[in-house]
């Protein structure tokens, strides 16, 4: 369960609460940063997840991403998967807000996979979020991960989908 | 190609253009809003700056909404006008309120844009000359056509004039489309060789219940909200009717609608409510209903095809307790006594025959039957599916499921209803159908090498017939004939000529001329001599209804690709070509019946149709004259459920519950009970069963719609399906060295296909699951060839073996094979 693992942790979603937020109230596709960045890309912050030698195997890590009011969780999942990063490229990180309504998702450990109490989503951790059954139209958004390898940091980046309840993941 | 943007999606501007849009899918027809706006108009974040009146400058909350990048697209209209579009759930609308499921979910990402999945839509008729496919325009097509029609007609009858032909709603149907193609085909052709869509006959797949006077949609899906009981027979309502499941029936499991419960029925004890499901298998359904409340949840987990007995079994029981309605029996029904004494079954013998232990069938007729604490009837729905309509026959089960609900008055009643849960929506308005019951077998009928052409339209029997495999070699056998004569034949053939050569390989050298009428090349077209465009809700205007008799409209907000253009206008051109034709060569007689289809848009044909009842089989009923469109569109994604009683205040009133008078659609208004002997399965099929050591069972998976025409342009669904999945117990798997993901092979005396392995714990031993109907692994190339009386198929019913063809790597690291049950 998400909510279990807070302790492990490492440096909090007060961090990535305190990260100032970049992008902000443009309306149009291509202009939605302040900043004057016209790119395909939004301007994502980047926000430290944890250390990929301390993350606990098969527990969901708390943090919020991009900003204090989108809930997500890294997962060291203890052997490759598609997506994943870190030595082990194992390594992976989802929005919990299940993207068909927005109610919070539940991490099963026993089959990693997220599940969805109102409507019954099922999305595979393992498979970069696949839709196993339920009624969204996409995959879980991942959080985009980078790894360094020096002091084992795990960023997170950026966002593949998109945050439920958002018209852009940067508000 | 255009860059993929995943991360934010466009807001419609409050000024954007809104309509209403029943999802094309399901028969549930959830509700939608369509909002359309210039590209580069967007709305803003804040509240009033967007047509969803959501402030989008911080989070929304938990279930405010459903909007997805599924949910937008950008078009371009004939004007060569961009717009963007947005479809999304209606919260006003009863049906869903708001929720979206997968498929209707991806509405607007599934309208034709030149980079979406979407992107091979047929845009013009394609004529298959010489070796290849060539565009042409429909004049050319309709030369060619209604010239090799009207040959045929002329030299060979109407009989040698074959179709496969819809009979639904939503896209591919409706009232438009369904009255333009049946008043072409039965009043103008006038041939009976017509099948519909997913069988190969021409009937209807409740005949039973209709025979007993009752209609198969008969409640409102309210009734399953204020229900005691439901029990829900052969059907997987959380994957194929999910709004009606997670909107109307899993709330009274819940317990979230007690307080209607009690104020509908204030008279009466109200206990917690509970699900009954008949279904041999452990379905993603009864999951979630046993994750919700377990102890209120009785699977009958019968052995396959057993249904009659089972329902033989409660009957029996039912009156042997005095629990049967002797009064209302007695005033509106007939045959009691013989269907009582035929349907005869001890508890002990229903158990042995389906498997289902005696307390758990006493369990089930006291949860289904008992008078309440109150002394009232228990209000039991009893809502059923494709269990039953492609079951061990048809006629039978729902003969004696029908048999046990009058015997119980389970019908006319709120919170009753004796329903099929339904697979498209309805949408039926057509002359007479002018053969006989039962209606030829017409896929016979091809195999054995009569008809000179066939037109497949809006359907795709390749995926969607049984014994599939024997009848695509036929068909591709008899369709290379009149390729080759047209190949040989060389240039310079102008249509006269084409004429002459396709008649000459259909007449003379066992030939079949091939149309497909679709809205993309399907499966079927690759064995095709013609293919023409058709389109689809929202580049058309078109009423449907759902499954509780609620009429639409859905409203063209965009132009169709190319020059494609509705079904109803495509048969009136065939219809008036053939018109000229005759009128031509001074033939006045024949020229008369294909009189009237001279429509300009498919409003003409809802007023030639639907608004003029008299005398035609229409779902509307006799007051169908009272709806206009321009009425409908009042009525909003609420529409009016039909029959329409009246027109009043600028409203149309409509039919929650039909029967509700006790007076049943029979010559004398009641109610039929029908023998059904119990009598084991078929003898093809228990062929099949004695020799083959899995059972084949087959269906639905959430994530696809029908034959899958849209959903195999959409890398969602493909990444997660790129083959169908056949579920199998991990212990069979082992034993053959079957793993998921592998490819496996499935077999037997009628044909083989393939499908990708998918491991699950929940299947029994000796059955397994495979997804029905895709492009890629037919299980209709297994299934027998028997049918009922009435040509109904045994879809649900074969056996085969089940072997490894090999281990496929991209499917094991893409595709996740957890289990699809919620627990």
């Amino acid at each position: 369960m998400s909510k279990m693992s807070r302790r492990n942790f490492l440096k909090g979603s007060s961090v990535a609460a305190a990260i100032p937020l970049m992008g902000s109230a443009g309306n149009a596709l291509a202009k939605n940063n302040s900043d004057g960045n016209t790119g395909a890309t939004l301007n994502y912050p980047e926000t430290t997840v944890g250390n990929a030698n301390q993350l606990p195997v098969n527990q969901a890590v708390s943090f919020t991403y991009p900003d204090s009011d989108s809930p997500c969780v890294a997962i060291r999942m203890g052997e490759e998967v598609p997506g994943g990063v870190g030595p082990d490229k194992d390594i992976v990180a989802y929005s919990i807000l299940c993207n068909h309504m927005g109610c919070p998702l539940d991490y099963a450990p026993d089959t990693r996979t997220f599940k969805c109490p109102c409507h019954f989503s099922i999305f595979d951790s393992e498979k970069a979020g696949q839709m196993v059954t339920g009624q969204a139209t996409e995959n879980l958004p991942r959080i985009l991960l980078s790894y360094d390898k020096d002091s084992g940091a795990i960023q997170a980046i950026g966002v593949d989908g998109l945050i439920y309840g958002r018209q852009a993941n940067v508000l | 190609m255009t860059q993929e943007i995943k991360d934010r999606i466009a807001l419609p501007p409050v000024n954007a253009q809104k309509t209403n849009m029943t999802c094309h899918f399901c028969i549930v027809g959830c509700g939608y809003n369509t909002y359309k706006w210039p590209v580069g108009k967007e709305g803003g974040r804040k509240a009033d700056q967007n047509a969803l009146g959501v402030d989008f400058t911080r989070q929304a909350g938990a279930l405010q909404l459903s909007m997805s990048p599924s949910m937008t697209n950008t078009i371009k209209d004939k004007d060569g006008q961009s717009y963007n579009i947005m479809i999304v759930p209606d919260k006003e609308c009863v049906v869903n309120s708001g929720l979206s499921s997968t498929r209707g979910g991806a509405l607007a990402s599934l309208m034709y844009s030149d980079t979406g999945p979407g992107n091979d839509r047929l845009k013009y008729p394609r004529f298959f000359a010489g070796d290849d496919w060539m565009d042409t325009d429909w004049k050319q097509a309709m030369d060619i056509y209604a010239g090799v029609t009207k040959r045929i007609l002329d030299k060979d009858g109407p009989d040698q004039i074959m179709f496969n032909l819809f009979d639904h709603g939503g896209a591919g149907g409706g009232f438009e489309n369904t009255w333009g193609t049946g008043k072409y085909i039965f009043s103008g052709l006038q041939t009976k060789m017509v099948r519909i869509h997913n069988r190969p006959a021409y009937n209807s797949e409740c005949h039973a219940t209709r025979d007993m006077g009752i209609g198969e949609l008969n409640n409102s899906y309210e009734d399953s909200e204020v229900a005691d009981t439901i029990m829900f027979i052969g059907m997987n309502a959380y994957e194929t009717q999910s709004n009606y499941f997670l909107n109307h029936a899993l709330p009274n499991l819940q317990g979230n609608t007690k307080d209607k419960r009690k104020k509908w029925f204030p008279k009466e004890s109200i206990e917690d409510t509970r699900f009954i499901l008949v279904d041999p298998r452990r379905s993603p359904t009864l999951a979630i209903c046993e994750q919700t409340a377990k102890d209120r949840v009785l699977h009958l987990q019968i052995n396959p095809g057993t249904d009659t007995a089972l329902f033989n079994g409660l009957l029996t029981y039912v009156v042997e307790k005095g629990w049967h309605k002797k009064e209302f029996i007695a005033q509106h029904t007939s045959g009691f006594d013989a269907a009582l004494k035929a349907n005869k079954m001890s508890l002990a013998e229903c158990s042995k025959i389906t498997g289902v232990s005696e307390a758990d069938l006493k369990k089930a007729a006291e949860w289904a039957y008992q008078p309440k604490a109150s002394g009232h009837a228990t209000r039991t729905a009893h809502m059923y599916e494709k269990g039953i309509i492609w079951g061990n026959d048809n006629y039978k089960i729902q003969s004696a499921l029908v048999d046990l609900v009058l015997a119980t008055q389970n019908v006319g009643r709120r919170g009753t209803g004796v329903c099929r849960l339904g697979g498209h929506q309805e949408g039926y308005a057509r002359p007479p159908y002018p053969g006989p019951r039962p209606a030829p077998y017409v896929d016979q009928e091809i195999i054995k090498g009569n008809g000179k052409m066939l037109t497949v339209w809006a359907c795709n029997s390749f995926q969607t017939t049984l014994n599939a495999q024997r009848y695509r070699a036929e068909v591709f056998r008899r369709s290379n004939i009149v390729r080759d004569a047209l190949a040989q034949a060389g240039g310079g053939l102008d249509t006269q000529k084409i004429i002459d050569v396709i008649y000459d390989a259909v007449s003379n050298k066992g030939g079949l001329f091939i149309t497909t009428v679709d809205l993309y090349p399907t499966k079927f077209a690759r064995a095709g001599h013609m293919m023409m465009p058709a389109a689809h809700p929202g580049e058309m205007n078109l009423t449907s209804m759902n499954g509780e008799r609620r009429m639409r409209l859905s409203e063209k907000f965009m132009d169709p690709p190319g020059i494609a253009k509705a079904d109803c206008l495509i048969a009136a051109d065939m219809a008036n070509t053939l018109k000229a034709l005759y009128k031509s060569e001074g033939n006045a007689e024949m020229a008369n019946r294909f009189d009237g289809l001279d429509w300009k848009t498919e409003e003409d044909a809802f007023n030639d149709g639907f608004r003029k009842p008299e005398g035609i089989d229409s779902q509307g009923g006799g007051t169908g004259d009272l709806v206009t469109y321009d009425r409908l569109k009042v009525m909003g994604n609420n529409g009016v459920q039909l029959p329409v009683k009246e027109f009043k205040d600028g409203k149309l009133i409509g039919t929650e519950m039909n029967y509700m008078d006790y007076k049943f659609s029979t010559k004398d208004g009641k109610a039929h009970f029908l023998p059904a002997t119990w009598t084991g399965l078929p003898e093809a099929v228990e062929k099949q069963r004695s020799k083959y050591k899995f059972w084949i069972n087959n269906g639905r998976a959430n994530h696809v719609w029908q034959t899958g025409y849209h959903d195999q342009r959409h890398s969602f669904r493909t990444e997660r399906y790129p083959m169908a999945p056949i579920e199998i117990n991990p212990d069979d798997a082992k034993a053959l060295g079957i793993e998921s993901g592998d490819i496996v092979e499935v077999f037997n005396d009628y044909g083989s296909t393939n499908a990708m392995a998918y491991l699950e714990p929940d299947i029994k031993s000796g059955h397994s699951f495979m997804v029905f109907g895709y492009f890629n692994g037919s299980v209709g190339d297994v299934v027998t060839d028997w049918t009922d009386q009435n040509v109904l198929p045994y879809y649900k019913g074969t056996w085969a073996d089940i072997r490894k063809v090999t281990s496929m790597a991209d499917y094991k690291k893409t595709i996740s094979f957890k289990s699809r049950r919620y627990s």
